[in-house]
Order: C-alpha cells, then sequence, then structure tokens
C-alpha cells in the first residue's frame, strides 16, 4: 500500500485536538505580517531618501502598522470570544 | 484560576517540572484568560445596581488621582523659566500638540488638544501599570475600559460631523468616495457604513485591549514558567533563567508597546476627529 493510501485509510489517527483558534491565529497573521513588514520596509526607504520629513513619514507608518495589525488582533482575541 | 488564587498558588505551590523538596509533579500551569479576573474587594448598592469594585477598577481610580495631581502641582506655579516637573509636562504637552493635534487636524486641532491629552497620559499610565510591582495588570486589557474609551471618541467625533459639515454632507463624504464610477456605489456604499461607522470603533477598543491582554499574557506566562522549571538541578537552573531573561526582556518591550498603543489611541482619535472637521 502506498504512503497515501494508508494516511487516507489511518485518518482517524490524525485528529486535531485542543484549540483551532491557535490555527486560526496562526492564519490571521500572514497578511498583517507580510503588511506590517511592507509598510515598515518603505518607512525606512523614505526616511533615507528624505530624512527632514522624519515626522511626517514616522507618524503616518505608525498610523499604517495600527490599522493593518488590527487584523492581526481581532485573530488573536477571536479564539478566547468563542473558543469556550 | 484567578489573578489572586494564581498569585497565592505561585507563592506556595510546590508545582515544577523537577520534583523537588517533597513536591508532586505535574504539568505545566499554563495561565489562560481567567488570569485577568479579579475577586471583588469591596461592593456597595446604589438605587438597587450592586457595584463590584475590584483590583483593576481600583487602579483606574487610582492613576486616575495620579494624573490630576501630577499635571496640577507641574502646571499650578507655572514659571517662565520652567522646573524639572513643569519642564517634563510641557515636552509632554507640545507632543500631543504638534506631533498629533496639530499635524493631524491642523490649526484647528488645538480646540482638541486638552481631549487628546489627557487621552494620552492617562492611557499610558493605565498601561504602565501592569509592569509595576504590586499592580501588575495593564488596567486597559480588561476590554470594558477601552470600549468605553473608544465609544467616548465615537460619541463625540459623529456628532461633531454631523454639526460641522450637515448631516447630509457628513455622510456622503464618509460612505461614497470621490472619483468613482457610479455603479461602483453599489458595492461602495455598504463597505464603507461598514468599515467607518461599524468596525472602526470596533477596532479602536480591540487594538489598545488586544495588546495590552497579549502582553501581559505573554509576560504571565514566562513568569510561571520561570517558577514551573525551577529546581536544583542543571536542566532547571538553565530553564529557570532562560524563562526569567525572557520575562525581563518582554518586561522591556511591553514598555514600549504601552507607549505606543497609547499614541495610536490618540493619534486614531485625532484622525477620526479630523475626518468630522474637515470635509474629504
Amino acid at each position: 500500500m502506498s504512503l497515501l493510501a494508508q494516511l487516507a485509510a489511518d485518518t482517524t489517527q490524525f485528529q486535531v485536538t485542543g484549540s483551532l483558534g491557535s490555527i486560526g491565529y496562526g492564519l490571521a497573521a500572514i497578511g498583517p505580517g507580510i503588511g506590517i513588514g511592507i509598510i515598515f520596509g518603505q518607512g525606512v526607504q523614505a526616511i533615507a531618501r528624505q530624512p527632514e520629513a522624519y515626522g511626517v513619514i514616522r507618524q503616518n507608518m505608525i498610523l499604517g502598522f495600527a490599522l493593518t495589525e488590527a487584523l492581526a488582533l481581532i485573530g488573536f482575541v477571536a479564539p478566547f470570544v468563542f473558543g469556550k | 484560576m484567578s489573578g489572586d488564587v494564581l498569585l497565592a498558588s505561585a507563592a506556595e505551590s510546590g508545582c515544577h517540572l523537577v520534583p523537588w523538596g517533597g513536591a508532586a509533579q505535574c504539568g505545566f500551569p499554563a495561565p489562560d484568560t481567567t488570569i485577568f479576573d479579579f475577586n471583588t474587594l469591596w461592593q456597595f448598592t446604589i438605587a438597587g445596581i450592586t457595584f463590584h469594585v475590584t483590583k483593576p477598577m481600583l487602579i483606574l481610580w487610582i492613576v486616575a488621582i495620579a494624573v490630576v495631581v501630577f499635571f496640577v502641582l507641574a502646571f499650578r506655579k507655572a514659571k517662565v523659566v520652567p522646573g524639572n516637573m513643569q519642564g517634563i509636562s510641557e515636552y509632554g504637552y507640545l507632543f500631543v500638540r504638534d506631533g498629533i493635534a496639530r499635524d493631524t487636524i491642523g490649526k484647528e486641532g488645538d480646540k482638541f488638544v486638552p481631549l487628546l491629552f489627557t487621552s494620552f497620559f492617562f492611557i499610558w499610565v493605565l498601561n504602565f501599570v501592569g509592569v509595576l510591582p504590586f499592580f501588575q495588570i495593564p488596567t486597559t486589557s480588561r476590554f470594558a475600559i477601552p470600549v468605553s474609551f473608544a465609544l467616548l471618541i465615537y460619541i463625540l467625533w459623529v456628532p461633531l460631523g454631523v454639526k460641522r459639515q450637515g448631516a447630509g454632507a457628513f455622510f456622503k463624504g464618509m460612505t461614497m468616495p470621490k472619483d468613482v464610477p457610479a455603479a461602483m456605489y453599489v458595492l461602495l456604499i455598504p463597505i464603507e457604513i461598514l468599515s467607518n461607522f461599524i468596525v472602526r470603533p470596533f477596532t479602536h477598543a480591540v487594538r489598545l485591549f488586544a495588546n495590552m491582554f497579549a502582553g501581559h499574557l505573554l509576560i504571565v506566562t514566562f513568569s510561571v514558567a520561570t517558577w514551573y522549571l525551577f529546581s536544583p538541578s542543571v536542566i532547571g537552573m538553565l530553564g529557570s533563567a532562560a524563562s526569567f531573561t525572557v520575562t525581563v526582556g518582554l518586561t522591556g518591550f511591553e514598555m514600549l508597546i504601552q507607549a505606543l498603543q497609547a499614541y495610536v489611541f490618540t493619534l486614531l482619535a485625532a484622525v477620526y476627529i479630523n475626518d468630522a472637521v474637515h470635509a474629504h
């Protein structure tokens, strides 16, 4: 029997136990993770190109970071709210 | 396990990975959300409603009084050449006025500086008590508190927008972005209503709450691990020391996040007020 067929036959052995919320959080963190990377990467580039605009760039950077981060945080809180 | 119970059990229990001193071995007592629940310290009844005062509530009052007393003392006898306390307070004031109010709202922002200034320093200190010995619970990690702050901002900026721009112009500006093909409005208006009037206040509160909640949970997890791994053996010493180092590092990181989240909350409040004051 091939390995795949064996896996298919023994599916009951691969039950997931514990909270699915942790997987949900992992999924929720992908998008904001990429987004925050882009925001700070571009922000640092902008500051390097135009150091005199540091104040405005930093403010907008943190604003963008806060808006993006909210998605990950909702993903973090949801398992606690709906987990029980 | 409530916060009080966790504290008591950490002080006396002999729950370790490697049992020693006659204690039993047990699994890792991972802290869960119940560490944010506290016993009622004092309760009183007004008009048939019973109020339960818990540790976060008590901290809320103490912080409110402390912040008021600090700034009254700092500005009571304001001098042209400021002393230490007045100097620090003026620096904080200028940070909020120039960095948040004027940069975001513009010239009109000066009117909102008292609100933004109070919001920034009150929330910062409420967050900061999370790493302060004996307090050790960020008050904003109780969801009701950020919710009430976010609601306060929400019921400020929506009526303000209606008052400044008129109901029609304000809601049109908030829900119908300009320079978009007319057919797109079928899709855009529901999305804009959802994002500007429902998701916006919700994320405003959740952002502050979840950051403080997650940070506190992390610090507690590693503090518990420090005690759990501790035993007079090589693995116990190394594991415990590593967990303790992480706890100290996380405490430093948390202090950064606390200030950042207070800033973000205030900045977003200013952005929302700007939406009300200036048409899109």
